[in-house]
């Protein structure tokens, strides 16, 4: 990268020579290519001529409208359990850093409870809910009852082990956010606070947005590996699920294997269609901590089959340079 | 006993006996202080005198064991009924600290907010005030500390000294009575520190109060009214800077700037 003429008024009118040498050479690479190229070519043979994994079955069942619909189920579960597991994981972060002593507690029995006790145990117990409290009902404690439910009727097993599943995953997410209002340095707050922001002002506009980044990632995870939980709901027992969907399938056509394989294409699908909106979403929130955003694969691919053919310099491509005025660092390359 | 008893218009800070601790470690020892209306103070000392932390304590960063602090006549942090005093909410606190701007040294500027978006952001959702009339004003401020054409730029695109003056700029947007700094080039490069200088000077001949901590000796001859010396918790020695830095009446003084001048 040349440094622009006006800033550098003492360079060379003549370009420099490019310096051309033979670049380092690494055999090693070559043979682990060799060695996995055979590894892989002997599992694929096995995945073909193996019979047992009946790909006729598995093409014949994977648009099979009842797994389809269990997936819709599976999503319907991720993104509402989600949802609900972040916005309360949210709160419990707060609660936990607040300077309220009980509001910490309470956080703290939360967390010691949800997390403390397997996912499987807890969605058995939102199952037998009813069992414990067959009717439910509005009104004044210990006085009259204005409107009362059957527990099965608004509980039912769905909305179960929504419940199951988003209890649980909001402990988790009380950390990662807890973790990622930490990252944001005092001195915001202290910033914030000397233009006359309250506390929550100061959190929803200043912290949280900051902390974004930190909480991100991790919360990719988190949605990645509650599509996978959701095959846990038939311990509730919820059984229209893409697994369970699968399951019996499989059962009845006593060849549980290759609807299995259909099952984890499916999941395979959507965590992928996942990755994809969570880099995007990472983009989007690291706004402002880079001087210049790396390119997304698309504007990569637009690049090269549009572009010059100066690849390198399509990828150093610095942001504008910081302009004229007094008192500037000169150039943008290597701050 | 208020401020108005002894000059009639009170002085804009009054610091009476104020005393800090930080658990068993005492930073403030007893500072009596007044800053007058347009005055600008500038606090030198050694680190660990203290003199960030008499700062902080004028907008209520931290909260003061003993003593008492006014800004502009009004007590910070406490409202006293008879002999008691009560400890403000956190909205008054709030309330308080609108009329007071900070600088900090490490500008503490909202890096996932544009320039003009760090300045807009406590006028339109502290005050309430018109978007219009917030943004307007936002850019001619940004133009007075000569960055116009950086209002859509985000900090991390700008340097150190541009970034400061933002900070300048976005405590102004409040239209503040009092402005503190708090060592505000002492991140700098060098060749960045006039320029933050030029835009304080250019404020203080708006007739703005100010408390300058700082280490810019030629900054505190030339722009400041009062010096302030403090070591230990304790101002040693206050006076017009020029007869402070060229006179100073004690040891602990003198060995101090001759090491710093």
């Amino acid at each position: 990268m040349t440094a622009p003429p006006d800033t550098a008024p003492r360079a060379a009118t003549v370009p420099p020579e490019d310096i051309k040498a033979v670049p380092v050479r690494h055999p090693w690479r070559w043979v682990s290519v060799a060695v996995l190229g055979l590894l892989v070519a002997m599992l694929v043979n096995s995945i073909v001529t193996n019979d047992a994994y009946r790909w006729g079955t598995v093409g014949k069942y994977l648009f099979d409208q009842r797994l389809s619909r269990g997936a819709l189920v599976t999503l319907e579960l991720t993104v509402v359990a989600m949802a609900l597991g972040v916005a309360l994981g949210v709160v419990l972060a707060v609660m936990r850093l607040s300077p309220n002593p009980i509001l910490t507690s309470v956080a703290w029995v939360y967390l010691w409870v949800f997390r403390g006790t397997p996912v499987y145990t807890q969605l058995v117990f939102w199952g037998l809910i009813s069992v414990l409290y067959p009717q439910l009902g509005f009104g004044v404690p210990f006085g009259p009852e204005f409107a009362s439910f059957q527990t099965t009727q608004l509980i039912t097993f769905f909305v179960a082990a929504v419940i199951g599943l988003s209890l649980n995953e909001a402990a988790y997410m009380a950390e990662i956010v807890r973790a990622g209002i930490l990252s944001v340095s005092e001195g915001q707050t202290e910033a914030a606070a000397a233009l006359g922001m309250r506390r929550g002002h100061i959190m929803r506009r200043i912290v949280l947005p900051q902390a974004m980044r930190v909480i991100i990632p991790p919360t990719g995870n988190e949605l990645i590996s509650m599509l996978k939980t959701t095959s846990l709901v038939i311990a509730v027992p919820l059984t229209t699920d893409l697994y369970s969907s699968a399951r019996e399938i499989g059962i009845r056509l006593f060849q549980p294997l290759p609807l299995l394989i259909c099952a984890a294409i499916w999941y395979l699908a959507i965590t992928s269609v996942l990755m994809v909106g969570q880099y995007y979403l990472e983009r989007h929130f690291a706004r402002g901590s880079q001087r210049s955003l790396p390119l997304t694969p698309l504007q990569k691919l637009r690049r090269r089959l549009g572009g010059s053919p100066g690849g390198r310099e399509a990828r150093a491509a610095p942001h504008v340079p910081l302009g004229g005025g007094g008192g500037e660092r000169a150039g943008g390359g290597g701050l | 006993m208020t401020a108005e008893a002894r000059t009639g218009v009170p002085p804009m800070v009054l610091a009476e006996g104020v005393h800090k601790r930080f658990g068993r470690l005492e930073v403030l020892r007893g500072i009596d202080l007044a800053v007058q209306r347009s005055e600008v103070m500038c606090v030198i000392g050694p680190s660990g005198s203290g003199k960030s932390t008499f700062l902080r304590c004028i907008n209520h960063l931290e909260q003061i064991n003993a003593g008492r602090l006014y800004v502009d006549g009004v007590l910070v942090g406490y409202r006293q009924r008879g002999d008691k005093l009560y400890e403000l909410r956190e909205s008054e606190v709030a309330q308080q600290r609108i009329g007071v701007g900070m600088v900090f040294q490490h500008f503490n500027l909202f890096p996932h907010m544009t320039a003009l978006g760090n300045v807009v952001e406590a006028p339109l959702r502290v005050k309430k005030e018109s978007k219009r009339e917030v943004h307007e004003r936002a850019r001619a401020l940004l133009d007075r500390v000569g960055l116009a054409d950086k209002a859509d730029s985000y900090p991390s695109q700008l340097s150190g000294g541009q970034q400061q003056r933002v900070a300048i700029a976005r405590a102004l947007a409040m239209r503040p009575k009092l402005m503190l700094f708090d060592e505000p080039t002492s991140a700098l490069d060098p060749e960045l520190v006039g320029e933050v200088l030029d835009v304080m000077r250019g404020l203080a001949e708006t007739g703005m109060t100010m408390v300058v901590v700082t280490h810019e000796m030629g900054f505190a001859r030339e722009v400041g009214d009062e010096l302030v010396f403090m070591d230990a918790g304790v101002v040693v020695e206050a006076g017009p800077p020029r007869e402070v830095l060229a006179n100073p009446q004690h040891e602990r003084t003198r060995s101090f700037l001759s090491k710093v001048l």
